[in-house]
């Protein structure tokens, strides 16, 4: 019988497709439906952000950050802004602090909240993103209750927020809080003991603690990986050392332990949040700042948990009122780049679950 | 009530009588209303996916807390007729690279074997265009042949995209259609003939979906695979090959594929009925609408089942077809043997 010729054939998944959450474009090399390689091709989001950084002062780059990770806009910021402070020492008073706390971790549902939807919607679950988009949706009235914009929100400033949270704030949170772990239940229900969406993850996509090191993932990839480090926690910034919260540490490392570290972390935010709100006192929300900020010449680096993982800003000062240079490390740009390793003789379908358990924002990415 | 019964056989006999007093020959009366069964078949069709549209995304709405459509008509029924309308205006864009007349034959050859099928369905006592001997054999035969117009459509586009989905239809249906012939073997032993309106006429006091359990689950879930509907929509797969086979088509050409889908869909759902769910039968509603409510039953099950289930993957769904599927559908053959022999033989004993 002669053997029927065969030959590999290349597919672009992206820019433009369904499942790239943007527009990444991923190079796959498919053997009928087996993917034999794979590389990335970033870039179609950048805007030169950092580059924007080193014409713009201390203060007006601040709102930038919020097209860092639009899906949770105050982290990027509250990195951005702290490391300002870092750089010219600047102490923010508590009332401020706490408020920084309980929108960071709105964000951070926001955004949890986003994944758990597009996840599902990657493998053809419909139903689950509207369940996530309705609560997600909350989140994102009390931004505009607080900062009078739902998604790029400008309100971290440095020194303090914008303003004092609103009296109506206050029962939108406690329902908010009150509702939603029925919510995250019911996520539990639609997906997390769907047999079929277990077949598609389980043992797809592992990635060992030893390969996330060496790739310097972070964030929740990283921590299903079985490597307990939250940068909330290993070096706490703002006040994150006051609050009782457990961070979720997987064990496999594949693509559904990445997504049930997102549900873990959505349920542990609440649990900041609360304790914040309880705990939030009166105060200024602000401390008094130069209008013209220019610190000593010099170089900080910070990083925070951001929604994705861990986002670095490294600053230099060379004494004007300008950054001489700015760095952003941006999570999802480094989490991604093991795709190929993990796409690689797996499924076309693999490829779509892998990079949608990754988490990957491209604004974040491309900056 | 009888008048309600017979109220489409009285039409027709109306019409047959019309068509006498008109002067028209045996041969030409008979002509005449072989048209009238497929203006009536063609009327069905539109008006289910007409109705269909708009019930998926009403249901859709429901499973998701949304509204649906609630804008155009009353409760936005009539949604579906500006769609058409949007659909039938759009540009009809032909890739130049496709293979032209593969690429337009397609969407029209789709239809053929989805409307045959039509021919068969027993839509209530006596209501059945033709009553072949082998109806149901029928059925999987043409049912079958579809597939040849999506690998067209997938190979015509001359899109990889659209060759993968083209393949996976394949690959897919012919592996599906083998359990799903299977289930339906054993309703076969029971009522001892191929004939819809024997196998209907069979579950008057008990319909086989009792006696047949798991060959109607097979039957639905093989169906579900026939017809590409989730959680086996994996020629569509539009997360990973955007939209297989239809890729490239646009505007009406698209829509044709789009109105078989759902012309499949009610006929699967009425061949379910039928050989399942016992047909017409039912106390006090005529037998038409008793089966017109077990169909749209059926479809609202399909709709249930791919609102919430995500996909599958393409080697688990083979995994599944030749590892459970058809050695369950293999057991439930032969119990169904074993079932039938001890019934005769118990029948002789006890003098039944």
């Amino acid at each position: 019988m002669a053997i029927l010729k065969t030959e590999e054939f290349t597919v672009n998944i992206g820019p433009q497709h369904p499942s790239t959450h943007g527009g990444f474009h991923v190079v796959v090399n498919l053997d009928g439906e087996t993917v034999t390689d794979a590389y990335c091709v970033a870039g179609y989001l950048h805007r030169g952000l950092e580059k924007i950084a080193e014409s713009r002062t201390y203060a007006q780059f601040a709102p930038y950050c919020a097209r860092l990770d639009y899906l949770g806009a105050q982290n990027p910021a509250l990195g951005y802004v702290q490391t300002v402070e870092k750089l010219m020492g600047i102490e923010v008073p508590e009332r401020a602090e706490y408020i920084r706390i309980i929108l960071a971790e709105l964000a951070r549902v926001a955004s949890h909240l986003v994944f758990v939807g597009s996840f599902a919607l990657d493998f053809n679950g419909w139903t689950p993103i509207i369940y996530c988009f309705r609560d997600r949706e909350k989140v994102l009235d009390m931004f505009d209750m607080v900062c009078g914009q739902r998604l790029t929100t400008s309100y971290m400033r440095i020194g303090g927020v914008a303003d004092d949270l609103p009296e109506e704030f206050f029962p939108a949170i406690r329902k908010f809080l009150d509702e939603m772990p029925a919510c995250i239940d019911e996520y539990d229900g639609i997906l997390t003991g769907n047999e079929i969406l277990i077949g598609r993850c389980k043992g797809v996509g592992i990635l060992t603690a030893e390969q996330a090191k060496d790739w310097g993932i972070s964030g929740p990839n990283l921590r299903a990986t079985g490597i307990n480090y939250d940068i909330r926690k290993v070096e706490p910034y703002g006040i994150y050392d006051r609050f009782d919260f457990e961070v979720p540490v997987g064990t496999a490392g594949d693509t559904y332990e990445r997504y049930l570290m997102r549900v873990a972390e959505l349920r542990q935010s609440l649990r900041i949040i609360e304790q914040a709100v309880n705990a939030l006192p009166e105060g200024p929300v602000r401390t008094k700042v130069p209008k013209v900020l220019k610190p000593e010449p010099g170089e900080v680096y910070h990083r925070i948990e951001s929604n994705k993982g861990e986002l670095g800003f490294y600053m230099v000062s060379d004494g004007s009122d300008k950054p001489y240079r700015l760095h952003i490390r941006g999570p999802s740009f480094v989490n991604v780049a093991p795709l190929p390793e993990l796409a690689r003789g797996g499924n076309i379908q693999d490829v779509i679950a892998v990079l949608a358990s990754i988490d990957i924002v491209l604004g974040e990415m491309d900056r | 009530m009888e008048t309600l019964e017979r109220l489409f056989l009285i039409i027709a006999a109306a019409l047959r009588g019309w068509f006498r007093d008109l002067g028209a020959s045996p041969g030409l009366e008979h002509v005449l209303m072989v048209l009238v069964y497929l203006i009536a078949i063609l009327g069905i069709i539109v008006m289910n996916v007409i109705a269909l549209v708009y019930l998926e995304r009403k249901i859709s709405a429901y499973f998701q807390m949304r509204l649906g459509p609630n804008r155009f008509g009353p409760r936005g029924t009539l949604q579906t007729v500006a769609d058409a309308i949007k659909l039938l205006t759009k540009e009809d864009i032909i890739p130049a690279a496709a293979d032209r007349w593969v690429f337009l034959l397609a969407p029209i050859l789709i239809f053929v074997p989805t409307i045959m099928v039509y021919a068969i369905i027993p839509w209530g006592e006596g209501m059945i265009a033709v009553d072949l001997n082998i109806g149901i054999l029928y059925f999987f035969a043409i049912a079958s042949t579809s597939t040849i117009c999506l690998l067209m459509a997938g190979w015509g586009s001359n899109n990889k995209y659209s060759l993968m989905g083209g393949m996976r239809s394949v690959a897919q249906m012919i592996s599906y259609e083998i359990p799903l012939v299977f289930s339906v073997v054993g309703v076969i032993m029971i009522v001892g003939s191929l004939k819809m309106t024997d196998i209907v006429a069979a579950q008057k006091d008990i319909w086989f979906i009792i006696l047949q359990p798991v060959a109607f689950l097979i039957y639905f879930i093989a169906g579900c695979a026939e017809l590409n509907r989730a959680p086996f929509d994996l020629p569509e797969g539009e997360q990973e090959i955007i939209a297989g086979p239809t890729t490239e088509y646009s505007g009406m050409r698209w829509a044709l594929f789009y109105l078989a889908e759902y012309t499949n869909l009610v006929a699967s759902s009425a061949i379910m009925t039928a050989l399942f769910l016992g047909g017409g039968h039912g106390p006090w509603l005529p037998s038409w609408l008793w089966f017109i409510i077990k169909v749209y039953f059926m479809i609202w099950v399909f709709m249930w089942v791919r609102w919430t289930w995500v996909r599958i993957r393409i080697d688990q769904l083979m995994k599944f077809n030749w590892k459970v599927l058809i050695p369950v559908s293999l057991a439930n053959i032969f119990l169904t043997g074993v079932g039938i022999y001890v019934y005769h033989y118990l029948q002789k004993m006890m003098g039944w």
